[in-house]
């Protein structure tokens, strides 16, 4: 188990991803040669390891489809390589797993072949979430996988888990938190406008950012840690040296699973559901074979696979899934999600950007 | 042995290969770091080449000026703390027996070994209420109840002096095992205690080599990003933290190489005016 958690740990880290996709990217590992293939980049490490082991050999199994895996690396450098070789008319890969700020920057480029979505079966499942059109309605991505990050607290120092997200404003919880280190991974300022200002709607205007700011402002004397390393937080979450925060719900559900004093709460304006989409180069002439994929992998029993083995939340709706409600809970929730403003962290990507470290900092 | 000025141009061999991996290393890098901070910011997707002045704009505010002035003065603090420290401990060392010589620096071989990551972790554990140093204390009835001793500044700058410590000490040994015996003896029949030759007569003469080592811990120390975050709040991170998320989190380019150019001419700057300052000193 605790060998799990360590590649759970490292999934979504950055540098750590980069390395392995370096080492990886030289060498792209090639299952079958068959007629029919598809390269299909997925985030090195853990959701790498995930997809080779339960995803892609059903696949080929299914459609007689080989797919030759390549580790990309988070961030935006897969972005930057995918957008260089499609201008020489290259497709390091057809299929990536790409972040949805990531697939709204490609969008600009018109980097992303519209989807057909007349060939998936299960299109009309989808959540609205899930589906990323170009501003003209064209479907650019497909949800790929799905994760929610909550708020977490050690059961030994709170008996009783928190209902709200305003608990974090709780003066009672002066330099108790731990929160994510930047505007674009810990999505505070959602939440904030979702918990005290009627929805992440209010984020539209300038006005609307800067009162968000202020509110969140009004955070800062809580947090005893700004966080870009997961483990640091999460091994003094454990210990109960910082006993609330925001973290990964299915990490979190997994370490109490193995006896931690740790808990995850969806709280009532729920929880923040971050994801990323299956994205096709414009470069790419395997159009059908990702077509196939995109409509295998939105399947219910994949979905539910998914959730299963990676520990994803699924894209489909719930009542067509086949999860037992102990299954579902473990990575979702039915509680609406709070879902990013990525368009922000497009538009006002620098100005956000400052005006937060601004605050963290100053 | 009689050094002949090079006349041909074989005689200036033995420097190609130092000079290539320079110009590999460092120019070339460096250049492009320059190159690459005049570019202009594209937000949708990485940068195009340019030449605008922007990045620099951005730069120069209160805010990035105390961020700046900041990772300076922790710089400068770490050097000295880590000279203070090691200069007498080295000048100790080396009046010890071959033996326990071998023994101490061995140990502190190994503990260059260590990565920035295992001592940051090993110190925020050390000052982490729940398992840290303080319970210890209140073990000893030293303290009522433990305490969480992180994040803060002096957490910072602990690990900072641990981890250059090592550096300061390999530096400052052959220097101080050099050191002419004679020199020593001389003030001690002069009538000088051990103290007073140790302050008088041992430290004026290695002041360039103090001087040196300031210069090396102070550069040293500017560049660390890790042990701010492991073990300081925000406003004790340095610039080279806000350089890392531009970088990498932001995918900003030219203004992390904007940053970065500035902190590598301001630190330029003040080892210039250092090795001036000791000139002007020893003319007098």
């Amino acid at each position: 188990m605790t060998e799990i958690m360590k590649t759970m740990l490292s999934r979504r880290s950055v540098l750590g991803a980069g390395v392995a996709a370096a080492g990886v990217l030289a060498m792209p590992a090639i299952l079958r040669a068959q007629e029919k293939s598809l390269k299909v980049g997925v985030y090195g490490g853990y959701f790498k390891k995930s997809f080779d082991q339960h995803i892609f050999p059903e696949f080929t199994k299914a459609t007689g489809i080989a797919v030759e895996s390549v580790a990309e690396p988070t961030g935006e450098a897969w972005l930057v390589q995918l957008e260089q070789a499609a201008k020489a008319g290259q497709a390091p890969a057809d299929l990536s797993m790409m972040s949805q700020t990531s697939t709204l920057k490609g969008q600009s480029t018109e980097l992303w072949q519209p989807l057909d979505t007349a060939k998936f079966k299960h299109y009309g499942e989808l959540l609205p979430q899930f589906i990323n059109k170009y501003p003209d309605g064209r479907v650019a991505g497909i949800g790929a996988v799905a994760w929610y990050i909550t708020l977490v607290t050690n059961t030994n120092v709170y008996k009783e888990a928190p209902t709200s997200w305003d608990t974090l404003w709780d003066k009672a919880n002066a330099d108790k938190l731990g929160l994510l280190a930047l505007a674009s991974n810990s999505f505070l300022l959602e939440v904030t406008a979702k918990t005290f200002m009627g929805g992440t709607n209010a984020l539209d205007t300038g006005e609307g950012i800067d009162k968000a700011f202020a509110k969140l402002a009004e955070v800062k004397p809580n947090v005893r840690l700004w966080y870009r390393d997961e483990a640091q937080f999460e091994q003094a979450l454990k210990s109960g040296e910082i006993p609330m925060g925001q973290y990964y719900h299915d990490v979190t559900g997994l370490a109490a699973k193995d006896g931690q004093p740790v808990r995850s709460t969806f709280p009532k304006e729920g929880g923040i559901q971050d994801s990323g989409n299956w994205v096709l180069s414009r470069a790419s002439k395997k159009v059908d074979e990702a077509h196939a994929f995109i409509d295998y992998m939105s399947q219910p029993a994949i979905q539910g696979l998914m959730s299963r083995n990676v520990g994803t939340a699924p894209t489909l709706k719930r009542d067509v899934l086949d999860l037992k409600p102990e299954e579902f809970a473990a990575v979702s929730s039915d509680i609406a999600p709070i879902i990013p403003r990525y368009d922000l962290y497009v538009s006002k990507a620098d100005a956000i950007n400052q005006k937060w470290t601004e605050l963290i900092v100053g | 042995m009689r050094r002949e000025p090079p006349r041909a141009l074989a005689d200036y061999a033995p420097l190609f290969f130092p000079a290539l991996m320079l110009i590999v290393f460092f120019v070339v890098p460096f250049s492009i770091m320059i190159a690459v901070s005049f570019f202009k910011r594209n937000p949708a997707g990485f940068y195009t080449p340019d030449f605008v002045f922007d990045n620099y704009a951005r730069f120069l505010t209160t805010f990035f000026g105390s961020v700046l002035g900041f990772s300076l003065l922790l710089a400068i603090l770490v050097a000295v703390c880590c000279v203070v420290i090691a200069f007498p401990f080295t000048y100790l060392l080396t009046k010890r027996s071959r033996a326990v010589q071998t023994v101490w620096l061995v140990g502190l071989l190994s503990v260059l070994s260590l990565s920035e990551v295992i001592i940051g972790f090993a110190w925020s554990t050390l000052f982490s209420r729940t398992a840290g140093i303080t319970n210890l204390f209140v073990a000893i009835g030293l303290m009522k109840e433990p305490v969480a001793l992180l994040p803060s500044f002096w957490a910072v700058l602990t690990g900072m002096v641990y981890q250059a410590l090592p550096y300061t000490i390999l530096v400052l040994y052959p220097a101080l095992v050099r050191l002419d015996p004679t020199l020593l003896e001389a003030a001690r029949t002069l009538g000088a205690s051990p103290v007073r030759a140790f302050f008088n007569v041992v430290t004026p003469a290695l002041r360039n080599t103090i001087v040196a080592t300031l210069i090396m811990v102070f550069v040293f120390a500017l560049g660390s990003y890790l042990l701010p975050q492991i073990l300081g709040r925000p406003s004790n991170w340095t610039l080279s933290v806000l350089i890392t998320d531009q970088a990498i989190y932001q995918s900003n380019m030219p203004f992390a190489a904007a940053m970065a150019v500035f902190l590598v001419l301001i630190s330029l700057a003040l080892v210039g005016l250092t090795l001036l300052a000791g000139r002007k000193e020893s003319a007098l």
